[in-house]
């Protein structure tokens, strides 16, 4: 299977990545190779099978209701490129 | 052409929770900025997401409180869409497997009708955080407080047909989320949020038009006009052989009118898949059951026990179960009395409500209290009050003249219901007006009028009508 080059330009665009022209040559190959592969499980017979939603044969455990967490904002915030009064600041964006 | 509106409308819930869905951090609204945003909130890398148990418990009490099914085994998943208030570039929803499936609520119309609108679902999510434009130049500042707080998104079924009908269910639900405590459904806070989905078709046709999503609508009035115009733009649109768009738009509540908002179609995809961090969420019945054993009694429920136990219509038992406090006021009041119930409901639902809307008040905040309204109508009852004087109390035991008593003994108003006095006073009456109580004794009925009016005037109003008609007809017929 072939990868629309389309098809490539809108997911980077949903994923937000900048992919130059020839990446994207090399990026559609790969992507389809891998697709080909995958696509090997399509001639496995599922129909009576539960969709798996996870791998592991365990259940979500709970936590209980209480605040049990110290935020240190000053710490947090050495990570972020720009904060202003407690804000995180980032381009403006408004719709 | 005739348009019928189809409208559904996506609710946000916030659950009442003390931490976060997925962390230990506070939920409580109105901190300094991201002092409440933690590792996880923060959507660090090498964090793990654990389920609050509040948030289910939460989530399974509204699904048992409308009939839905609670599903058994419910699974989170990413929608993933870019934004800066979004941190980790996903929320964690549930897609596919929600935890509250179908159910339906019962809506009380001001038609005085009752209609049951459908839910399609309801699942669990995360909150993102609040994006501040007007306090930095040229940038927005971002705060995570909010990022992770629990969200029930309960989905309805395009149901409802017109704007009026869309505030009646959302007023049923905000009604229900808080008699079950499972959302304070503070709306300026935005603990209760909706937005509406809209479309018009010509009467009779069966399937669905192209419609539009409004967003966040936060307060019941808004939705009402965001709707109202929406439904006549999309008519406008169709009649002038235009054609709607499937598309987001804003209401602004200034200019009354609804507008696209502007965002790439892209943006719309959200690639759902399965969240790796967190496992399915399996519920066994023993924790249904006991969720179930804890449910105050619903309102169906309760209105169904005040038409069995007090007698009182559809109507009148689902007004007054519209809130536990209002109906806790009822039976307040009608307990240990020997009250008419449904004297009792049309003052709750008249005057009480009445004074509560004209006040911008509360039922939980009622100066008169349900005992004091019991005592007010049981002077009614022993003959001591008319109905218009008891009106007259009421208003002054509103505005703190005390009970019943205080205010009937500090105005002087207890009605005229002594014999002799009254018969005293309809003779003075009878003397001043001999032409009329001959043509009344020789049969012109309506004249009657003309004496209650004569005598009521005289005792300022205070004589008992059922006494001074009594007194009235034993005098044109003494031998009677």
């Amino acid at each position: 299977m072939t990868f629309a080059r389309v098809e490539l330009e809108r997911l980077a665009t949903l994923a937000s990545l900048d992919i130059g022209r020839e990446d994207l040559e090399r990026l559609g190959g790969e992507l389809s190779r891998i697709l080909d592969f995958v696509r090997q499980l399509e001639t496995a017979a599922t129909h009576e099978t539960e969709p798996l939603t996870h791998p592991l044969e365990l259940n979500q455990p709970l936590r209980f209701d209480a605040v049990a967490e110290t935020v240190d904002r000053e710490r947090y915030q050495r990570d972020a490129p720009r904060t202003e009064s407690g804000y995180y600041l980032v381009p403006r964006v408004i719709e | 052409m005739k348009w019928e509106s189809v409208i559904g409308l996506e609710v946000h819930a916030q659950l009442a929770t003390e931490s976060k869905i997925f962390s230990s951090t506070p939920t409580r609204y109105g901190a300094e900025p991201n002092t409440q945003a933690g590792l996880i909130d923060l959507g660090y890398p090498g964090v793990l997401p654990v389920l609050n148990q509040k948030a289910v418990e939460l989530a399974v009490t509204f699904g048992l409180a409308i009939d839905a099914s609670i599903g058994r085994r419910s699974v989170f998943a990413r929608k993933n869409y870019f934004y800066p208030d979004l941190p980790k570039g996903y929320q964690i929803s549930q897609y596919d497997r929600p935890i509250v499936t179908g159910g339906g609520l019962d809506v009380l119309l001001s038609d005085g009708s009752v209609k049951r609108i459908g839910i399609t679902r309801a699942h669990l999510e995360e909150d993102a955080g609040k994006s501040v434009h007007d306090l930095f130049p040229d940038s927005s500042g971002i705060d995570l407080n909010r990022a992770g707080t629990p969200l029930l998104e309960i989905v309805s079924e395009p149901d409802l047909r017109s704007a009026e009908e869309a505030v009646a269910y959302l007023k049923c639900l905000h009604t229900l989320v808080r008699y079950l405590e499972i959302c304070d459904g503070n709306m300026q806070e935005g603990s209760f949020r909706c937005d509406a989905n809209v479309s018009v078709r010509p009467i009779g046709q069966h399937d669905l038009s192209t419609r539009t999503e409004i967003k966040n609508l936060n307060s019941f009035r808004f939705v009402e006009q965001a709707i109202a115009f929406e439904i006549d733009r999309q008519i406008r649109v169709h009649e002038d052989g235009g054609i709607i768009v499937q598309e987001t738009r804003l209401y602004d509540a200034n200019r009354r009118e609804t507008r696209p908002l502007r965002t790439k179609e892209d943006a719309h995809d959200y690639r759902y898949f399965p969240d790796p961090d967190l496992l399915p969420l399996v519920l066994e019945e023993r924790f249904i059951e006991a969720i179930a054993s804890r449910l105050p009694e619903l309102p169906r429920a309760k209105r169904d026990r005040f038409m069995a136990v007090y007698g009182l219509s559809v109507y009148d038992a689902t007004v007054l179960t519209q809130s536990r406090a209002l109906a806790e006021y009822y039976e307040t009041g009608m307990k240990g009395s020997a009250l008419d119930s449904k004297i009792m409901a049309n003052w709750v639902m008249g005057e009480v409500l009445a004074g509560l809307n004209r006040d911008h008040l509360e039922i939980e905040a009622v100066p008169v209290s349900a005992t004091d309204l019991a005592g007010l109508l049981a002077r009614i009852g022993d003959g001591t009050l008319s109905g218009k004087m008891a009106k007259e109390v009421f208003e002054a035991m509103w505005t703190g003249g005390g009970t019943a008593d205080a205010v009937i003994d500090a105005k002087s108003l207890r009605q005229l219901s002594d014999t002799d006095t009254l018969e005293g006073v309809i003779d003075t009456v009878i003397a001043a007006h001999p032409e009329q109580w001959a043509e009344y004794c020789a049969g012109r009925d309506k004249l009657l009028g003309f004496f209650v009016g004569q005598v009521m005037q005289a005792t300022r109003g205070q004589a008992s009508p059922k006494l001074l008609n009594a007194l009235l007809q034993k005098k044109r017929h003494p031998e009677s």
